[in-house]
């Protein structure tokens, strides 16, 4: 994409199954252009994501973590996502004290017929990444 | 606080438990070590000093006997997050409170003697601790060798209790000093904390001490960081990996860690392993006011939830 940096980055997505990956087929669908530098991991609810999976990414090489579920009251499992709130943003405060910007991360809810929302959300993200600049050192940065 | 009014209720309790747990003197005057009495002529070998450091009730989850367990202000509070969490039936375990002016790290008195071999120590009612080598008399203050958990400790009397040892004290300390080190901390630039913790990680050698010593990492055998399927850790000695285990150790304990200071007091290596619970235990205060190991009735807060959370706001990009 012409609007972020050439070089690409590291990001992880983590996207539950039901709203937020639903959320990124219908702008693919749509066909939305987004940034490139996500990889998406499918996880059955934002409830599943444990915030080592975020510091395990970002210790081994990622330069960027985004966690989505779907919207407070609208998750598939009832209360995952409520729980996954509480989780996330402990780790959100947590991250500046280990001396990783809390930037590199960021947790939002997203429904699976908000294509636009989605697009809007990646590029935004990658570009605040690109921003920041890569995490690791390429001496230090593990494949 | 009298040791024989401490023998008596020992005594008087081991008439209806299987077993009690206390303190007696260790390998030398410097150290104790627990003691576990079933017998009353056993009665006579329990301690108490400022040198019983040990967090006595880490043993309770996994014995099923009905048992006595002599505790202080900062271990009670572990108490309460076993019955908080329902690790233990509160029925089946008689404490034993001794309020407590504060515990001395055995560390620090060794660093003051120079690792010399200890004859004796003493302890006056004002105090002073007077610790004897082969090479003369050291005297110091309490206050100079306690531990950092004891200079901001707001629980010198037990929590929870069946018998009190001595006349509850109450603590003199600010409630509000309680975080000043971790918020302190926190104002440093992220560069600095990353390489604080870089040094300061890249020291440990894995021992798993301080999970060890842990009586909130209740998995024991099943810790996911010695499990091969999931991997999350590999045994390669990097940093990346050091780092990772220090926060599998936090994350599993936030919002439960009572802060009892063993993984610290443990560490052969001298890590500062309690400041990354302290900043979640401070995190967990204000986001959801609540403090670990005080009511047995609260709920610890990753295990709940509220529909709409008065504390946390969405994060725009």
């Amino acid at each position: 994409m012409s609007e972020v940096d050439p070089k690409e980055l590291r990001i992880v997505g983590f996207l539950c199954n039901w709203c937020s990956y639903g959320g990124a087929d219908t702008a693919g669908v749509s066909r939305f252009k987004q940034p490139t530098d996500l990889r998406i991991i499918r996880v059955p609810c934002s409830g599943r994501v444990d915030p080592l999976f975020i510091i395990k990414a970002l210790l081994n090489g990622a330069d960027g973590v985004l966690v989505s579920g779907c919207h407070p009251r609208d998750c598939h499992y009832s209360d995952g996502n409520f729980y996954a709130r509480r989780r996330l943003e402990m780790l959100k405060r947590l991250l500046p004290f280990l001396g990783i910007d809390d930037k590199r991360f960021h947790y939002t809810w997203i429904s699976a017929s908000e294509g636009q929302r989605w697009q809007q959300t990646v590029t935004d993200f990658t570009r605040q990444i690109h921003r920041l600049g890569p995490l690791h050192s390429d001496k230090e940065a593990q494949p | 606080m009298s040791l024989d009014k401490l023998k008596q209720i020992i005594t008087d309790v081991l008439k209806d438990v299987d077993v009690v747990i206390g303190y007696k003197q260790g390998f030398d005057p410097l150290h104790a070590t627990p003691c576990f009495v079933t017998k009353p002529e056993q009665v006579d070998e329990i301690s108490w000093s400022p040198l019983c450091v040990q967090n006595l009730a880490s043993f309770l989850p996994s014995l099923k006997k009905k048992v006595g367990v002599v505790v202080k202000g900062c271990d009670s509070r572990t108490i309460v997050q076993y019955m908080q969490e329902g690790l233990i039936d509160r029925t089946k375990v008689v404490v034993i409170g001794i309020p407590c002016t504060g515990v001395v790290s055995v560390k620090k008195v060794l660093d003051k003697v120079k690792h010399e071999p200890i004859e004796e120590v003493k302890f006056g009612n004002d105090g002073t601790v007077t610790v004897k080598t082969p090479s003369g008399e050291t005297k110091m203050t309490l206050s100079e060798v306690s531990p950092d958990k004891c200079e901001t400790c707001l629980y010198p009397t037990p929590v929870v209790f069946d018998h009190l040892a001595d006349e509850p004290i109450t603590s003199t300390k600010d409630p509000q000093s309680v975080f000043k080190d971790v918020e302190e901390f926190d104002k440093k630039s992220l560069e600095e904390k990353k390489a604080y913790w870089e040094k300061e990680f890249d020291r440990c050698i894995r021992c798993y001490a301080c999970r060890n010593a842990c009586p909130m990492c209740i998995c024991q055998d099943s810790c996911i960081a010695e499990s091969r399927e999931p991997h999350w850790i590999s045994q390669k000695a990097s940093l990346t990996e050091k780092i990772m285990f220090h926060m599998i150790h936090a994350l599993h304990l936030a919002g439960r860690c009572v802060e009892c200071g063993e993984c610290e007091r443990v560490c052969p290596m001298g890590i500062p392993v309690n400041k990354l619970k302290k900043k979640i235990n401070s995190d967990m205060k204000t986001l959801f006011g609540y403090e670990p190991g005080v009511k047995p009735e609260d709920k610890p807060p990753m295990y709940t939830f509220n529909v709409e959370e008065k504390n946390i706001e969405e994060h725009k990009l």
